[in-house]
């Protein structure tokens, strides 16, 4: 393979491409709408792949950087890199979007729905590969629009309200980073006469304690409603419960990601002071966010909302991850972005075959399920032990990472945030006893087993739950390299008093904690 | 040694083959492999257990190590294997008990619509307990920990279109995941001290690690033993947890996971050693325990209830022992234990079956002519856990005994009371039973409707069933072999874990005339528990003043439990769920758009709808942040 070739910048173009090609196939052929939707999810999967196959791991930095200047006068350009923190979320993109396309039954074939997800799916890989962030800012608003039409096209009942509320909720909090973006670059102009908006360069921007502070904050807002950080997440269980299959998976699985992140790139890249002022109150919301979602999640009766409110827990386990600020937590904090979302894409999807059977999300109407279905049940078995987070499948990795390093630096948040393991348990084990445990009602008789073309669509993502909880190995080497400089640039620039000699602020430093006898 | 893999990988390949090919396999053959997958672990076991014994006492501690299972920064944890004397030796009967269940369980699930995925889950709760037994750090016990936990849950659940199956089920998953917080909080803490999670980089580091933390760990261990080994307060669950097969019981909740706390603490010992604090509390709970488990069981009537507070009652003495320091004896305990309760579920389930699925000892009685190799076998396990001699209780409980009275004569006391309750429960159960007046007829059970109809034929069942009922019960009696108290010489078993958990034992040893007086005095604690059941049950089948209702509803504890913590948490979900959520949170949302909308009305008469008023918004944002900044940065 050659290392100059511009994976990175083909990766975004191939789902935009297929998307153009999508819109152009005449609608009435079906057949046709669905092979260009297959065919660009997986070109972009192949070259997701590729980029894999090129990292090297151990590495810390931006690899495989392309920089084309767009706008010069305003420092603007085209540049976009990967590093071990984005590496897996955007093989994990890259696998999500074929798969929801395949569990979206027969909308794959309308060819406005699979222009609108390849169109989407553009904007999140953008958004995880952007290092300059007027870019990230288009790619992270350009989302916005497939998904609004998505569930207002093609969702559930109420998909009007849903889809509303949403668009308006996340594009109000972006305007928040719109200005802080702005701003940032303005001060780091100020500071240097260089106008650029690259993250790279931005990092060595010197703030004061308030503006940092409000700077985080601005950023934050738009990052925590996407998230969903409590108290924002009130727009995820509407958008979750009335979009289509396809739609929640994505939303739910990289979408929210966005948000999470955003955080870990840039907060923590350029406003570090303001990271570890704020992060008794983030560490805050987001134990919240475990033990309030987890109460909520546990009166749900339908299976839609009930995921939604779970999410709420996973997401607050990666933002404590996040900012409890040490290399076991925040390798755990990324790990776990990757991992909720191929559980909650797996449990989406599983809950869309089962209202495709029964015409309901409710487990008033469900019941018995497991002796008409006994693999469809097993399925659901593994990706709910993964989501309780059951040590051996992939959601217990992240959380053991994320509570043990949380503990070193904030030890009371993490012992309740353990707490939400018990919680876990018992929404979910309360769902599935509902659901599939007991006998069948008549209406249910001829609820139907899992087809062969379902099985082979859930199949990968059973696979990576169980490869990650086993043997994670390889993914945490080439995370924790990236997570480590990262970790040691927040130390550093907060806590000048330390200093690492011979290194200037501005340059991530390798400064690698190394394994630790007693303390 | 490097052999030491396949003891658990055997049963996970059997689990692996009978979840792709279970069904094609089909009944019985299914059953037959993954008996032998069982079987192949147990030879393997007995093969490195061997080459372990014929090194020198210093050298038996090996670790394999396969690969870095996390690496994360400082934080870095291994897969591999621990292979040491008391790895081993839960291994050994980890193994050969399940051998004898998966044999039994061929005969018990015959006619079972599920029999393939009943012995996958078997295999696979094989190949979890092996982990947790074998493993060589912290996190792959854990794993082990929560893999047995999720077995037990499917297991308990099995016949789950029943409603109380499945609850229980559910209920034994929750009680079990309040222990596994303690125990992850418990990690977190051994890996903030000793930057490790490894066994012996642990107990190595152990000297710089201050006491308090050290009675944290062991507590917030002993929190997780308390939730897997059913003990106060965490014990409810094990009770319900007999809605699952009878052959699960005896595995799962009586022989093997149900020990495995008790492991954990005879892992823990150098910890526990420098943690006195936390190791009486250990002592303390186990006794409450088991007085608690032997008072409930004296007033059940389903035949598993009382099996099953008998376990809780019996793991209370384990842990009386560990807390006590005698790791020994909790180990000695938890062997013949696992003999005899393996025999007595056994011997229930083959009732159960003869009786056509009856559990109610109130309604049978006689059985032993009808059935007279389970009427025998049940009776030798009744005589070995009432701890007459020369059974093999006698010698274990009689261990646990003399050891509770070093720390505390008070400690011994409860522990006597529960001994003679012991030998008095079971003894009612049997007479029960066995003994007495036939209270069926073959036309069924009076007054039973839902099982009318079925004529009852009670006989002994076929070899499978009965051949691991008579191995148990010839192990039941001559298990105390291998640690009689009685000269230096004969305690193998002491000899053998003392590179383990010696440096810890209490440096204790009566002198003979003391064993002799302690093994007299265990005698009678026997013999008047045996003889109170043998008079008050020859004869009776009701007797209110020792059935009173508040043994029979086990001193309202689950009651209490439910109707103040579950009913009350409920409320609180609701109430969170609507109040808070719908109400205030979401409310404000819908607030602020609704008032945006009420501003938006005004605007639309000069332009549009609402999006542009985010777009206003956003520029007025813009504005107002721009300036701001803009004086910071030119002042």
């Amino acid at each position: 393979m050659n290392p100059h070739f511009p994976y990175l910048t083909v990766l975004v173009l191939v789902p935009a491409g297929a998307a153009i090609v999508a819109g152009l196939v005449p609608a009435a052929n079906r057949r046709l709408v669905q092979v260009v939707g297959g065919l660009g999810t997986l070109a972009a999967l192949g070259i997701a792949a590729a980029v894999l196959a090129q990292f090297q791991a151990g590495q810390g930095a931006f690899q495989m950087v392309t920089v084309h200047p767009w706008i010069s006068s305003l420092g603007v350009s085209w540049s976009l890199g990967i590093d071990g923190i984005s590496l897996f979320l955007v093989l994990m993109t890259a696998v999500l979007f074929p798969i929801a396309l395949a569990g979206a039954g027969a909308r794959s074939g309308d060819k406005s729905f699979v222009a609108w997800l390849l169109v989407l799916e553009a904007g999140c890989l953008g958004s995880f590969l952007a290092l300059d962030l007027l870019v990230f800012f288009l790619f992270f608003e350009l989302t916005l629009v497939p998904i609004y039409f998505i569930i207002a096209g093609w969702g559930h009942e109420r998909r009007g309200y849903a889809a509303t509320k949403f668009f308006l909720y996340t594009l109000g909090a972006s305007a928040f980073l719109l200005v802080g973006i702005l701003s940032v670059v303005a001060i780091h102009a100020g500071q240097t006469h260089v106008t650029t908006f690259d993250v790279r360069a931005l990092a060595s921007t010197k703030l004061s304690g308030t503006t940092g502070v409000l700077l985080f904050l601005a950023f934050t807002a738009a990052f925590a409603v996407k998230a969903p950080i409590f108290p924002f997440h009130t727009w995820s269980p509407d958008a979750y419960r009335e979009s289509p299959a396809a739609g929640a998976v994505v939303l739910a699985g990289v979408m929210a990601k966005l948000g999470t992140y955003g955080i870990v790139r840039f907060d923590l890249e350029l406003f570090p002071h303001a990271v570890v002022v704020l992060a008794p109150l983030l560490l805050t919301l987001g134990v919240i966010g475990i033990i309030y979602g987890g109460i909520v999640a546990a009166v749900q009766r339908d299976l839609k909302r009930l995921i939604a409110y779970s999410s709420l827990a996973h997401i607050g386990f990666i933002i404590i991850g996040a900012f409890a600020l040490t290399g076991p937590a925040l390798s755990g904090a990324v790990l776990q972005m990757v991992n909720h979302g191929i559980y909650t894409a797996a449990l989406f999807l599983l809950v869309a075959m089962i209202y495709r059977r029964s015409g309901s999300f409710s487990t008033r109407d469900l019941t018995g399920l497991q002796s008409k279905a006994p693999v469809l049940a097993g399925l659901f078995t593994v990706t709910m032990l993964a989501s309780i987070g059951v040590p051996g499948l992939n959601g217990f990795v992240g959380e053991f990472l994320i509570l043990s390093g949380t503990f070193l630096t904030h030890r009371w948040w993490a012992v309740v945030a353990t707490a939400g393991v018990v919680v876990a348990a018992v929404y979910l084990l309360w769902a599935y006893q509902q659901v599939f445990h007991g006998r069948p009602t008549a209406a249910l008789a001829s609820f139907k087993e899992i087809t062969w073309r379902e099985g082979a669509f859930m199949a990968p993502l059973i696979a990576v739950i169980v490869f990650l909880g086993v043997y994670p190995g390889p993914v945490l080497n080439r995370i924790t390299p990236s997570v480590d400089e990262l970790v040691a640039h927040v130390e550093q620039v907060a806590h000048p008093t330390i200093p690492v000699p011979g290194q200037p602020t501005h340059v991530r430093v390798a400064a690698k904690v190394t394994s630790g006898g007693p303390r | 040694m490097h052999a030491a893999f396949l003891i658990p990988l055997f049963p996970l390949v059997g689990f692996l083959v009978l979840a792709a090919f279970g069904r094609r396999i089909g009944n019985p053959r299914s059953g037959w492999l993954a008996t032998a997958m069982v079987l192949a672990s147990f030879v393997t076991t007995v093969v490195v257990f061997v080459l372990l014994f014929e090194r020198q006492p210093a050298a038996r501690s090996v670790v394999e190590t396969w690969f870095t299972w996390l690496p994360a920064d400082r934080l870095q944890v291994t897969a591999g294997l621990l292979i040491d004397p008391l790895s081993m030796t839960m291994a050994a009967f980890v193994t050969g008990v399940s051998t004898l269940i998966h044999l039994y369980s061929i005969g018990y699930m015959e006619h079972d619509e599920q029999f393939p995925k009943f012995f996958l889950y078997l295999n696979l709760f094989v190949a979890s307990m092996l982990l947790l037994v074998l493993a060589s750090n912290f996190l792959e016990t854990f794993l082990g920990w929560e893999g047995v936990g999720v077995c037990s849950y499917f297991l308990i659940s099995f016949w789950f279109d029943r409603p109380s199956a499945a609850s229980a089920g559910k209920k034994a998953m929750i009680y079990n995941r309040i222990g596994d917080a303690g125990f992850l909080i418990a990690m977190f803490l051994i890996f903030e001290r000793t930057g490790s999670l490894g066994y012996h980089t642990v107990f190595a580091r152990l000297g710089h690690v201050g006491t308090p933390s050290l009675v944290a760990i062991a507590l917030l261990l002993f929190l997780a033993a308390c939730g897997k080994s059913a003990q106060i307060p965490l014990y409810p669950w094990l009770a319900d947890a007999m809605e699952g097969p009878t052959p699960v019981s005896a595995l799962i909740h009586a022989a093997t996971m149900v020990t495995a706390g008790v492991y954990l603490m005879c892992r823990i010992s150098p910890i526990l050693h420098l943690a006195p604090d936390a190791a009486h509390v250990v002592a303390i709970i186990g006794a409450a325990t088991a007085f608690l488990g032997a008072t409930i069981a004296c007033g059940q009537n389903d035949i598993k209830k009382i099996l099953a507070y008998s376990t809780i009652s019996q793991l209370g003495y384990m842990f009386l022992a560990a807390g006590t320091g005698a790791y020994v004896a909790a180990i000695f305990l938890m062997l013949t234990h696992a003999f005899y309760k393996a025999l007595l579920f056994l011997g229930a389930g083959s009732v159960i079956h003869a009786m056509n699925d009856d559990q109610d000892v109130k309604t049978m009685g006689a059985l032993v002519r009808f059935m007279p190799i389970t009427g025998v076998t049940f009776l030798v396990a009744w005589l070995s856990i009432g701890g007459v001699p020369p059974f093999s209780g006698f010698w274990s409980k009689g261990d646990v005994l003399e050891n509770a009275w070093v720390l505390s004569p008070a400690l011994w006391a409860v522990g006597a009371l529960t001994a003679v309750l012991t030998a008095y429960y079971i003894g009612r159960c049997y007479m029960l039973v066995f003994r007495g007046e036939a209270r069926w007829s073959e036309a069924g059970i009076p007054g039973d409707g839902r099982r009318h109809g079925r004529a009852l034929h009670p006989h002994d069942p076929s070899w499978v069933m009965t051949l691991p009922l008579v191995v148990l019960a010839v192990a039941s009696v001559v298990a105390g072999v291998i640690n009689l108290p009685f000269h230096p010489s004969w305690v193998f078993l002491e000899r053998w874990l003392n590179p383990v958990v010696g440096a810890q034992l209490l440096a204790h040893h009566w002198s003979i005339g003391a064993e002799w007086a302690f093994a007299a005095a265990d005698a009678v604690f026997a013999a008047v528990g045996v003889t109170i059941s043998v008079v008050l049950w020859r004869n009776a089948v009701n007797r209110p003043a020792v059935e009173p209702a508040f043994l029979q509803r086990a001193w309202f504890i689950d009651w209490a439990y439910d109707r103040y913590l579950a009913r009350s948490s409920t409320e609180l979900s609701d109430a969170t769920a609507t109040k808070v959520e719908r109400d205030l949170i979401d409310g404000a949302v819908n607030g602020f758009a609704g008032l945006v909308r009420r501003a938006g009305g005004q605007l639309r008469k000069v332009q549009s709808g609402y999006v542009r008023n985010y777009a206003l918004g956003v520029m007025a944002g813009l504005v107002i942040v721009l300036a701001y900044v803009l004086s910071r940065t030119v002042s």
